[in-house]
């Protein structure tokens, strides 16, 4: 089958399996973590009971807040949903001319840090200008991190296209337990914690003012803005988890397209982002988040780990 | 004569017509005319400009009566863009400023120095020999202190950055000059055909380098001479900050790319490093300082500094590369560090603009003080917002096409053919890598703050409270130049296929157009369609879009007078975010490099010192390069000063008795 078709095809499966997952995803997360800690819990469907309870409901927007409340949301999403198009989850057939690049994948995905930090200052109060605040500082701070584990990641297939690098790990699963891949996921790793705003650096629990990164945003927003802030927000964490997903355990991704293979791809990969939010939920448990002033420490650790992948891989290889 | 030749003269005819409209015309009238005689200059200099950067050669010879070469303006393609930027900044500026320009800033000296200004930037990129370089770099200078010096009357803050801007470009042109001297005592001549005679390792290349980094350097605001810049483009008027930064700077960009490209290429392997180091120092500091600051114009001014960094980054990673012979990986760097300052040149003269019409309507430039705006100026709000992304390189703006390819260019460039090509390459790109990714990150807070900040949320003051729109030039302007954001983002195939000619011998293997005005770089192997990633991002907003329509419609959104802010009821205006307290993280974070003062004072109430009645909180981040390596030698120069002064104590006794034995000491020598 031609290329396009089915570069095309793909995008749209994963589209759609990935805003179905999303909300499952939060659900696992947060079922998990209630059962190990004793409690009842709501049930796995409850973040898509939430989704639909917003979207009927009329939204309440201050006076003197701007079109960026009703935009901010919908940036959001799009750029969520731009990073489930682009990125190699189900399948590695790229489109032709806008392949999974590194530099365009972490810029999709500022358009919707961009999007929520506005959003948070738009509604014209402290805490909403607080979380814009710390969001922000905490997305500068990851982005080295951010680049230099994936361009670590990138040396031994030689190109910052993400799904090459996903194919030369399927064909080559030695370079996966290489010191230099181990280091660069450990990196990446603490960068996407950071940047999807899960503990260590900022608890989703919680909503106390002192330690709100994410929550304090979207204080203002309500009805479908809420819902669209939060679907996006979900959307990214399960996207980026696929990615992460599949740079450890590549098998399952769709290299030629074949119905039969795009049927393992979707299930193989609903699995593993599956999997990978219960390891995170379990991670969490014996987790506290960090005070804000000693993430600065973790992420210099994190990019201290990118740059010896990086140099490391130039070196030694 | 050729077309490039008589753009030439025109323009010089033109200037001089402006120079007197300015000196004849009635008040009333000045500013239009003076404006419409400038938007011409810089309309002529763009389609010389175009036509020298498409390759048509020719130049405009200048006879002199002194004993050397005649000066000879012929730009090649390299001057042709650059003399392209400069002039479409100009046609920017020089429309706002028709309407925008009042009191002091339209007087009749400041249209004296306007065209002036102008003219001089397009020359100095047209300058085949040193000495007509070095004549349009002074001209450029002097026309711009002047514009600077146009509110000096009411405000000392000018005065001191005129003295500030006077000394540190006079600095420049020393540096410029000497290097020039060494390099013409080197060849035997002062044309740029001479000049590249001279062998890149010989001493005297090596010291005309140092020489001309520090002196371009100082004028494309590289740290650590970039102490001028805080002072001078914030007291500048918005529409000459905004020439200076858009404009001006570039040519410091030219001056450096004519020495490192043109007059003397292939240099050893420590300038690209030494290069990098300073570009990548520049934009480390440049956006840290800009991030932290709340003066709408001094973070503007900073992130001038970050920006020419990243390009001088960019320079000396491709001048590395290349001595590796990765040329395919160095020419994407040039290139990327070119679109760098072309599309710098758009967003940062629409974010000054954009400033300058904040300051029109409010009279503030302090971010602490707005607020709102973007419900009251929705036109500067747009046009201030794209260049803003422009500005933090998101994509379908042209920085992020620039940053992408100079990212592109440096993971790809450590390698050749699957082997390392250095030691040194090998730790310089991913260090590269970082701070780039660092500076975009911190950009982007800082944009994200100044837009956020000024045109979000509720208005922090009364004027802020109380602002118009700006006149329809200005806005005409700020319009013309988000849309030369937008169209350099969305169309960087032909762009950068363009800038590729202007210094690769090879430009189709380095950088290609293909599909919709999408870029790729065949030797590295990457691509890049902006149009594409637009057409997708609209097809998956659309079922977004489509349920938003159609619950908006089922339930329509509700209004209410006060935000809810976690329950408090009372959550006024004063109590939002402000651009000090938005980057209060970040001044913590990098305390140890910005070194911040800090001031708390608590008062007590009178009866129990557990009350407290008022707490005075004041922080100052000044520049630590300026306390630190300035101040100490200008107090040196002051104590030496004070010392001299007794023997200059103005007695004329003294003065006679001075010339007296300078003239027996002449003789003495003289007569051995």
């Amino acid at each position: 089958m031609n290329a396009v078709v089915s570069a095309i095809i793909i995008a749209f499966v994963q589209v759609l399996l990935f805003v179905f997952l999303a909300p499952l995803l939060m659900g696992v997360i947060r079922q998990v973590r209630a059962t190990i800690e004793g409690r009842a819990g709501a049930g796995i469907w409850q973040p898509w009971r939430d989704v639909r309870k917003l979207l009927a409901k009329n939204p309440v927007r201050a006076e003197g807040s701007s079109w960026m409340l009703k935009a901010g949301p919908v940036a959001l999403m799009v750029s969520s949903l731009l990073l489930c198009v682009l990125l190699p989850l189900v399948g590695t057939i790229p489109f032709p001319s806008i392949p999974s690049d590194l530099f365009v994948i972490v810029s999709v995905m500022l358009i919707g840090v961009v999007a929520l930090a506005l959003v948070g200052l738009d509604g014209g109060t402290a805490f909403g200008g607080m979380g814009s605040s710390r969001h922000m500082t905490v997305a500068a701070l990851v982005e080295p991190t951010l680049l230099l584990s994936v361009y670590a990641l990138s040396i031994p297939a030689g190109t910052s296209t993400i799904s090459a690098i996903v194919e030369t790990r399927l064909f080559s699963p030695e370079v996966i337990i290489s010191p230099v891949s181990v280091l660069a996921l450990v990196a990446l790793s603490i960068a996407i914690m950071a940047e999807t705003a899960r503990l260590p650096v900022d608890n989703p629990g919680t909503h106390l003012e002192l330690t709100m990164l994410h929550e304090a945003m979207t204080l203002e927003a309500s009805g479908r803005d809420l819902a669209w802030l939060e679907v996006g927000s979900w959307l990214k964490l399960a996207a980026l988890l696929g990615l992460v997903s599949n740079l450890v355990v590549p098998w399952g991704v769709v290299t030629d397209f074949s119905a039969l293979g795009l049927a393992i791809g979707v299930v193989s990969i609903a699995v593993k982002v599956l999997v990978l939010g219960v390891l995170l939920s379990v991670g969490e448990i014996f987790l506290a988040k960090v005070r804000l002033f000693q993430v600065p420490e973790l992420l210099a650790g994190s990019f201290a780990l990118a740059f010896l992948a990086v140099t490391a891989s130039y070196l030694v290889a | 004569m050729t077309g490039i030749g008589a753009g030439l003269l025109l323009q010089l005819g033109l200037g001089a017509l402006a120079v007197t409209s300015a000196l004849l015309a009635a008040p009333s009238l000045r500013s239009r005319a003076g404006g419409i005689l400038c938007t011409l200059i810089a309309v002529t200099g763009f389609v010389t400009g175009l036509d020298a950067l498409l390759g048509a050669t020719g130049g405009l010879l200048i006879p002199i009566a002194l004993p050397m070469d005649p000066l000879l303006l012929a730009p090649d393609r390299l001057g042709g863009l650059f003399m392209l930027v400069v002039s479409g900044v100009g046609i920017l500026v020089s429309l706002y400023s028709m309407s925008s320009t009042r009191g002091p800033d339209a007087s009749r000296t400041a249209w004296v120095a306007m065209p002036v200004f102008l003219v001089g930037m397009q020359l100095v990129p047209a300058a085949t020999d040193s000495v007509s370089f070095l004549l349009a770099w002074e001209i450029m200078t002097l026309g711009s202190t002047v514009l600077l010096l146009a509110d000096h009357a009411s405000r000392a803050t000018v005065a001191s950055a005129g003295i500030w801007y006077s000394a540190m470009s006079q600095l420049s042109f020393f540096f410029i000059l000497a290097g020039f001297a060494v390099l013409a005592a080197a060849s035997g001549g002062t044309s740029f055909t001479n000049l590249q005679a001279i062998e890149p390792g010989s001493w005297a290349a090596n010291v005309a380098f140092v020489l001309f980094l520090l002196g371009f350097g100082g004028k494309a605001e590289l740290v650590p001479l970039h102490v001028w810049v805080p002072r001078v483009l914030p007291e500048a008027p918005s529409h000459v900050s905004a020439a200076m930064s858009g404009a001006m700077v570039k040519i410091g960009v030219y001056g450096g790319l004519l020495v490192c490209v043109r007059l003397l290429p292939d240099g050893p392997a420590w300038w690209g490093i030494a290069i990098m180091l300073v570009g990548g120092a520049s934009a480390l500091y440049g956006i840290l300082q800009a991030s932290v600051s709340s003066d709408l114009k001094v973070l503007l001014a900073y992130s001038t500094t970050e920006n020419m960094g990243l390009v001088f980054l960019g320079l000396g990673a491709s001048m590395l590369l290349r001595g590796y012979d990765a040329t395919a990986a160095a020419d994407a760097a040039l290139v990327a560090a070119l679109l760098l300052a072309v599309s710098h040149a758009a967003f940062k003269s629409t974010l000054f603009l954009g400033a300058g019409a904040i300051i029109h309507a409010t009279g503030e430039r302090n971010l602490d003080r707005l607020g709102g705006l973007g419900a009251r100026m929705p036109v500067t709000a747009a046009a201030f917002g794209i260049a803003s992304l422009g500005a933090a390189a998101i994509p379908i703006t042209s920085g992020f096409v620039a940053e992408w390819m100079l990212l592109q260019s440096l993971i790809h460039g450590g390698r050749q053919g699957g082997a390392v090509v250095s030691v040194a390459a090998s730790v310089a790109m991913p260090l590269a890598v970082a701070v780039i990714a660092l500076t975009a990150g911190l950009a982007l807070l800082t944009f994200v703050k100044a837009y956020g900040i000024a045109f979000l949320a509720r208005p922090r003051s009364a004027p802020a409270a109380d602002a118009r729109e700006v006149p329809p030039l200005m806005q005409l302007s700020l319009a013309l130049g988000a849309l030369s954001v937008l169209a350099l983002g969305l169309l960087p195939g032909p762009i950068a296929a363009l800038v590729a000619n202007t210094v690769s011998s090879n430009p189709t293997a380095a950088v290609q157009s293909v599909g919709l005005g999408g870029v790729s770089l065949p030797g590295i192997g990457a691509v890049l369609d902006p149009i594409m990633l637009v057409v997708l991002s609209a097809l998956v907003a659309i079922p977004v879009v489509v349920s938003i329509v159609v619950s908006a419609r089922r339930h329509p959104h509700r209004t209410v007078d006060l935000p809810w802010g976690g329950g408090g009821s009372r959550a006024r205006p004063r109590m939002q975010y402000t651009a000090t307290s938005y980057a209060e993280p970040l001044v913590r974070v990098f305390d140890d490099v910005l070194k911040p003062s800090r001031d708390v004072q608590v008062t007590h109430v009178a009866e129990s010192r557990y009350l407290v009645e008022k707490v005075r909180v004041e922080q100052h981040v000044s520049d630590v390069i300026e306390t630190r390596l300035y101040r100490p030698v200008l107090n040196l120069f002051q104590r030496y000063g004070i010392v001299v002064r007794h023997v200059a104590n103005g007695s004329i006794h003294r003065y006679l008795s001075y010339s007296f034995v300078a003239l027996l000491i002449v003789l003495i020598v003289v007569s051995l």
